[in-house]
């Protein structure tokens, strides 16, 4: 499909008049529609407070249900997602997510029960909460897990916490210093930013491990611990793990396993079995739960037995053992030393935790161990297959990803062109530009739930876009071409800041 | 093999691709000692037992809808939700798509959040809202990061009212632990009468930042205009946690000089899921943009001359800024923040006024009934909106036993956080519960006044 816009037109002041492809909620607005009629009181009126508490007008859309449905139905169109086609985007873990998980997630008794009723007439959700705990404790290999916090970035800030409070308990107060890997994602020294830590930046060596020199100079007694995602972001195991984690554990630093890539891990290695402190998971990529186009996340953290009494409260337990006759009682508890609450509630417990423990229930061990090993096959297999045309810096087996680099010697293609170029093959690019240490990086995952013939078609077209990077490098500055968007003008949204829609003329919004 | 659509026959042509024999020699990496645990998880179920097993459990819970009258609220609400919030929801477009970092193919997602924040903007009465935060708690610990950094750490004290949510303060907290930050206010025991008028002698050339809920958490509505020119002589920014439905009939923070105002999206369109997720709305003024942490969408042009939207400002996150980021945050709720748009363009001007009003005359007249009990009445005389503090005159947790045993959820046990409102219950009024539910509240509970 070629985009046919018309070219823009140009206003009497020389303007140039954005053509609308899908107008806004407030464009459509029609003064008198209605989409919802809500029920007419069925109580004696009481009048309402004086006019000055109230305000004058709500300039909210005026739209049928019609309008609404038809206007989301066309946003829709407009973009890519995991079931219309393959989303190879490194670090994000884009697999398929099962249907069921969209029917468990809306059963009655989860949607429409509240956060603050009675433990009693919530058990089924405290049971599914428990038993997600437990879950998470055997797959990783740690003592205890808060299922609170609301994303990735969440549960490393979460850990950061743990961490922090776990020295100053001992009186160990000189432990100012996190080290972190040049290879990490960059929630990682944002997190230790917003406690007023310092960030050691930690050298990859030539093989993408972490270089054990550098390391070792860096650990002394003001080290708070390691922040580490094993397999790191080039999608590599790290050779020296064991070893690693000696030396940080060695100078009393802690080691906390960032769990963007588990993915790779289930039924391979348990993190807390090498030694790690503490991690965060993530179950919006490890353990199906959708993306959503940006959220919500879900980010439990999992620590060692020495941290169980500093998680956030409040946990998961049984409050009152069961005998033969009665279940026990599951209800809430507070960690001893508890750094306290991260958010509201107790979690993202309808789209994350029941999606999760749906996931996992059908998966049992040997399940998970194949999605592993698959989501491991498929990045090795994308990987042969393209070696040989890309340049592969850290070249060894890897994990559920591996990190090209996209240039080619005397050209000016860039990763970006070659990310842009894949849509027009209908395929969403992979992560680029991260690592850093990579040169115009090319991140990609495959997932394990991927077939054959369409890695086949992804390398072809890959390997196609290399050739057309030599031949029609103008193909590649130019894409997307068959999309019905092209490429932004993001210099002119970061500098006029539109951030609203136009609303009805003369209305201010201070009324 | 469950979700892994290759065939065993197509699995060994892979490996020999690769160059490997079998599987696990993928994995020789991982320290041999570790290598392939024997997990101690429960077999597999298929779909069908899978299904099963959670209905199983979530039949075992006593939910608001079949189950229990519910007057219980407390920073989360039961409310309708017009049907086709879930269809859209529902649609894989938006809720199988990553977060819209390729603008070429993520319009959909782009423009309905462009959206989502024209309506927070309007709803707030403020100039800009970001593309949301994780809750409402979460969204008013990123205000006091905002603060923080507008004033570069320079002023270090907060001001917060005791009558904001007591999670909300606890999560506030929890953040501040590493940021040297005094919380002024924050006491459980403070003076619930005299707010908030008692904030403002806290304030000082110190302050950073005030907060104060709107309505607060007994339910009261407080126009803080006078309360904000107190702390802007100071130089202190002030942060509204609002509740969205009460936006709609009671006039904005904007209009009374808020310069962020917060607060959870859930009243609008989302289940309560027991408890999450929802969505952190935060909106705020052109000024402080830049020091506004989050997501933001900002419309541009494509290079057809189409109007499009990107998002913007990203220099500001932590992908780009790392440690001297202000805040760490790299998602957004995507999918609820689309939730509650689709209900406010579904409810509309009209729509959510009306939601706003019945809860308005529900609670009104359930108040009213309830203090005519002998023995029982309420604690404040403030105007409020859904909600309202009720005395029982004896503890909460019995009576709410006793309106269990009829079927009804009774409100939040306000002893818990405020010693001085021990037998004090937080009852909660939506257009949810019928004249009828509320006089067989009145029923119940005058029975066990006469106890």
């Amino acid at each position: 499909m070629i985009n046919t816009a018309p070219a823009p037109e140009i206003n009497k002041n020389g303007k140039m008049t954005p053509k609308i492809v899908e107008p806004t909620l407030f464009d459509l607005s029609s003064p008198g529609r209605t989409g919802v009629t809500m029920p007419a009181s069925d109580v004696p009126e009481t009048a309402l407070p004086s006019q000055e508490l109230l305000r004058s007008d709500l300039p909210l859309p005026e739209l049928a249900e019609v309008d609404v449905v038809r206007h989301y139905m066309h946003l829709s169109k407009f973009n890519y997602s995991v079931d219309s086609g393959y989303y190879p985007l490194g670090s994000c873990t884009m697999k398929y997510n099962p249907k069921i998980n969209e029917d468990t997630a809306r059963l009655p008794g989860f949607l429409f029960t509240h956060p603050l009723q009675p433990i009693e007439t919530v058990q089924g959700n405290l049971v599914l909460m428990y038993q997600l705990q437990e879950w998470l404790k055997e797959m990783a290999g740690f003592a205890a897990v808060t299922l609170q916090p609301a994303a990735g970035a969440h549960g490393e800030f979460t850990g950061v916490l743990i961490m922090r409070a776990y020295h100053k308990s001992r009186g160990d107060t000189r432990r100012t210093k996190m080290l972190i890997p040049d290879a990490a994602h960059g929630t990682n020294p944002a997190s230790v930013g917003m406690m007023g830590l310092q960030v050691v930046t930690i050298p990859s060596d030539e093989h993408g491990n972490v270089d054990l020199k550098a390391l070792e100079a860096a650990c002394d007694d003001t080290v708070v611990g390691m922040m580490l995602t094993n397999p790191n972001t080039l999608g590599l195991f790290d050779e020296h793990i064991e070893r690693v984690i000696e030396l940080v554990h060695g100078c009393g630093g802690l080691m906390y396993g960032d769990g963007a890539n588990l993915n790779a891990l289930l039924g391979i290695v348990r993190p807390g079995d090498l030694g790690f402190d503490l991690m965060h998971f993530n179950l919006h990529k490890t353990f199906s739960v959708p993306h959503g186009g940006g959220g919500p996340g879900v980010g439990p953290v999992g620590v060692a037995a020495h941290l169980a009494d500093f998680l956030p409260e409040p946990l998961v337990d049984i409050v009152e053992e069961g005998d033969d006759e009665t279940p026990p009682l599951y209800g809430f508890v507070k960690p001893a030393k508890s750094i306290g609450r991260m958010k509201a509630f107790h979690g993202h417990f309808g789209g994350g935790f029941v999606r999760s423990f749906t996931y996992i229930a059908m998966h049992g061990p040997e399940g998970l161990k194949d999605i592993a090993q698959y989501a491991v096959l498929n990045a090795n297999y994308v990987l042969a297959r393209l070696r040989n045309t890309y340049r592969v810096p850290f070249d060894r087996i890897c994990m559920h990803e591996f990190v090209a680099e996209g240039r080619f010697e005397g050209s000016d293609v860039r990763a970006l062109d070659i990310s842009k170029r894949l849509m027009d093959y209908n395929f969403h690019p992979p992560t680029n530009y991260f690592p850093l240490i990579v040169h115009e990086a090319l991140m990609i995952e495959p997932t394990e739930t991927e077939n054959k013939d369409t890695l086949d078609a992804f390398a072809d077209a890959m390997i196609k876009i290399a050739e057309e990077a030599k031949t029609q490098p103008e193909l590649l500055h130019n894409a997307p071409s068959t999309t019905q968007f092209g490429r932004m003008d993001e210099v002119k949204a970061a500098r006029e800041l539109v951030l609203c829609c136009w609303l009805p003329e003369g209305y201010d919004l201070n009324q | 093999m469950t979700y892994i659509p290759i065939s065993p026959k197509e699995r060994d042509a892979m490996l020999e691709t690769i160059g490997v024999k079998s599987l696990d020699d993928l994995f020789e990496a991982v320290p041999a000692k570790h290598r392939f645990p024997k997990l101690n998880l429960p077999p597999a179920l298929t779909e069908m037992e899978a299904m099963n097993e959670l209905s199983g459990l979530a039949q075992s819970n006593e939910n608001v809808r079949s189950d229990l009258i519910s007057f219980l609220g407390a920073g989360m609400y039961n409310h309708y939700i017009p049907s086709v919030v879930d269809h859209i929801l529902r649609r894989g477009e938006f809720y199988t798509a990553y977060t819209p970092y390729q603008p070429e193919i993520s319009q959909g997602t782009l423009q309905a959040i462009f959206e989502y924040q024209s309506l927070m903007a309007v709803l707030t009465g403020m100039d800009v809202s970001n593309a949301s935060h994780y809750d409402g708690a979460t969204a008013t610990a990123e205000a006091v990061n905002l603060a923080y950094a507008q004033f570069r750490g320079k002023r270090k004290k907060v001001v917060i009212s005791p009558t904001v949510h007591p999670q909300y303060r606890a999560v506030i907290r929890t953040y501040a632990q590493g940021m040297d930050l005094e919380l002024a206010g924050d006491n459980a025991n403070a003076d619930l009468d005299s707010q908030p008028d008692e904030l403002e002698s806290m304030l000082d050339v110190n302050t950073s930042l005030v907060i104060v809920q709107y309505p607060d958490f007994f339910g009261r509505v407080y126009d803080y205009t006078k309360l904000i020119e107190a702390a802007h002589a100071k130089g202190a920014l002030v942060c509204i946690v609002a509740n969205p439905t009460a936006l709609a009939l009671f006039k904005t923070p904007g209009s009374m000089g808020a310069d962020v105002v917060v607060g959870d999206g859930q009243p609008l369109g989302i289940p309560m899921w027991y408890g999450g997720p929802s969505v952190g709305f935060f909106t705020t003024r052109k000024n402080y943009v830049h020091k506004m942490a989050g997501r933001l969408v900002g419309e541009t042009v494509d290079n057809h001359g189409q109007r499009a939207y990107v998002l913007t400002l990203t220099a500001r996150e932590q992908h780009i800024k790392r440690e001297r980021a202000t805040s760490n945050i790299c998602t957004n709720q995507g999918l609820i923040a689309l939730g509650t748009a689709v209900y406010l363009s579904l409810l509309g001007k009209k729509g959510l006024r009306q939601v706003a009003e019945l809860c308005y005359q529900k609670a009104h007249y359930a108040a009213q009934q309830l203090s005519q009990i002998d023995g029982m009445g309420l604690c404040f005389t403030e105007p409020f909106f859904h909600e309202f503090a009720l005395c029982v005159n004896r503890p909460v947790a019995e009576v709410n036993a006793h309106l269990l045993e009829h079927g009804i959820l009774g409100g939040y046990d306000l002893g818990q956080d405020y010693p001085a409102l021990k037998d004090h219950m937080l009852v909660a009024v939506t257009e949810m519960n019928s004249k009828e539910d509320i006089d067989t509240l009145v029923q119940v509970l005058s029975e066990v006044s006469h106890d």
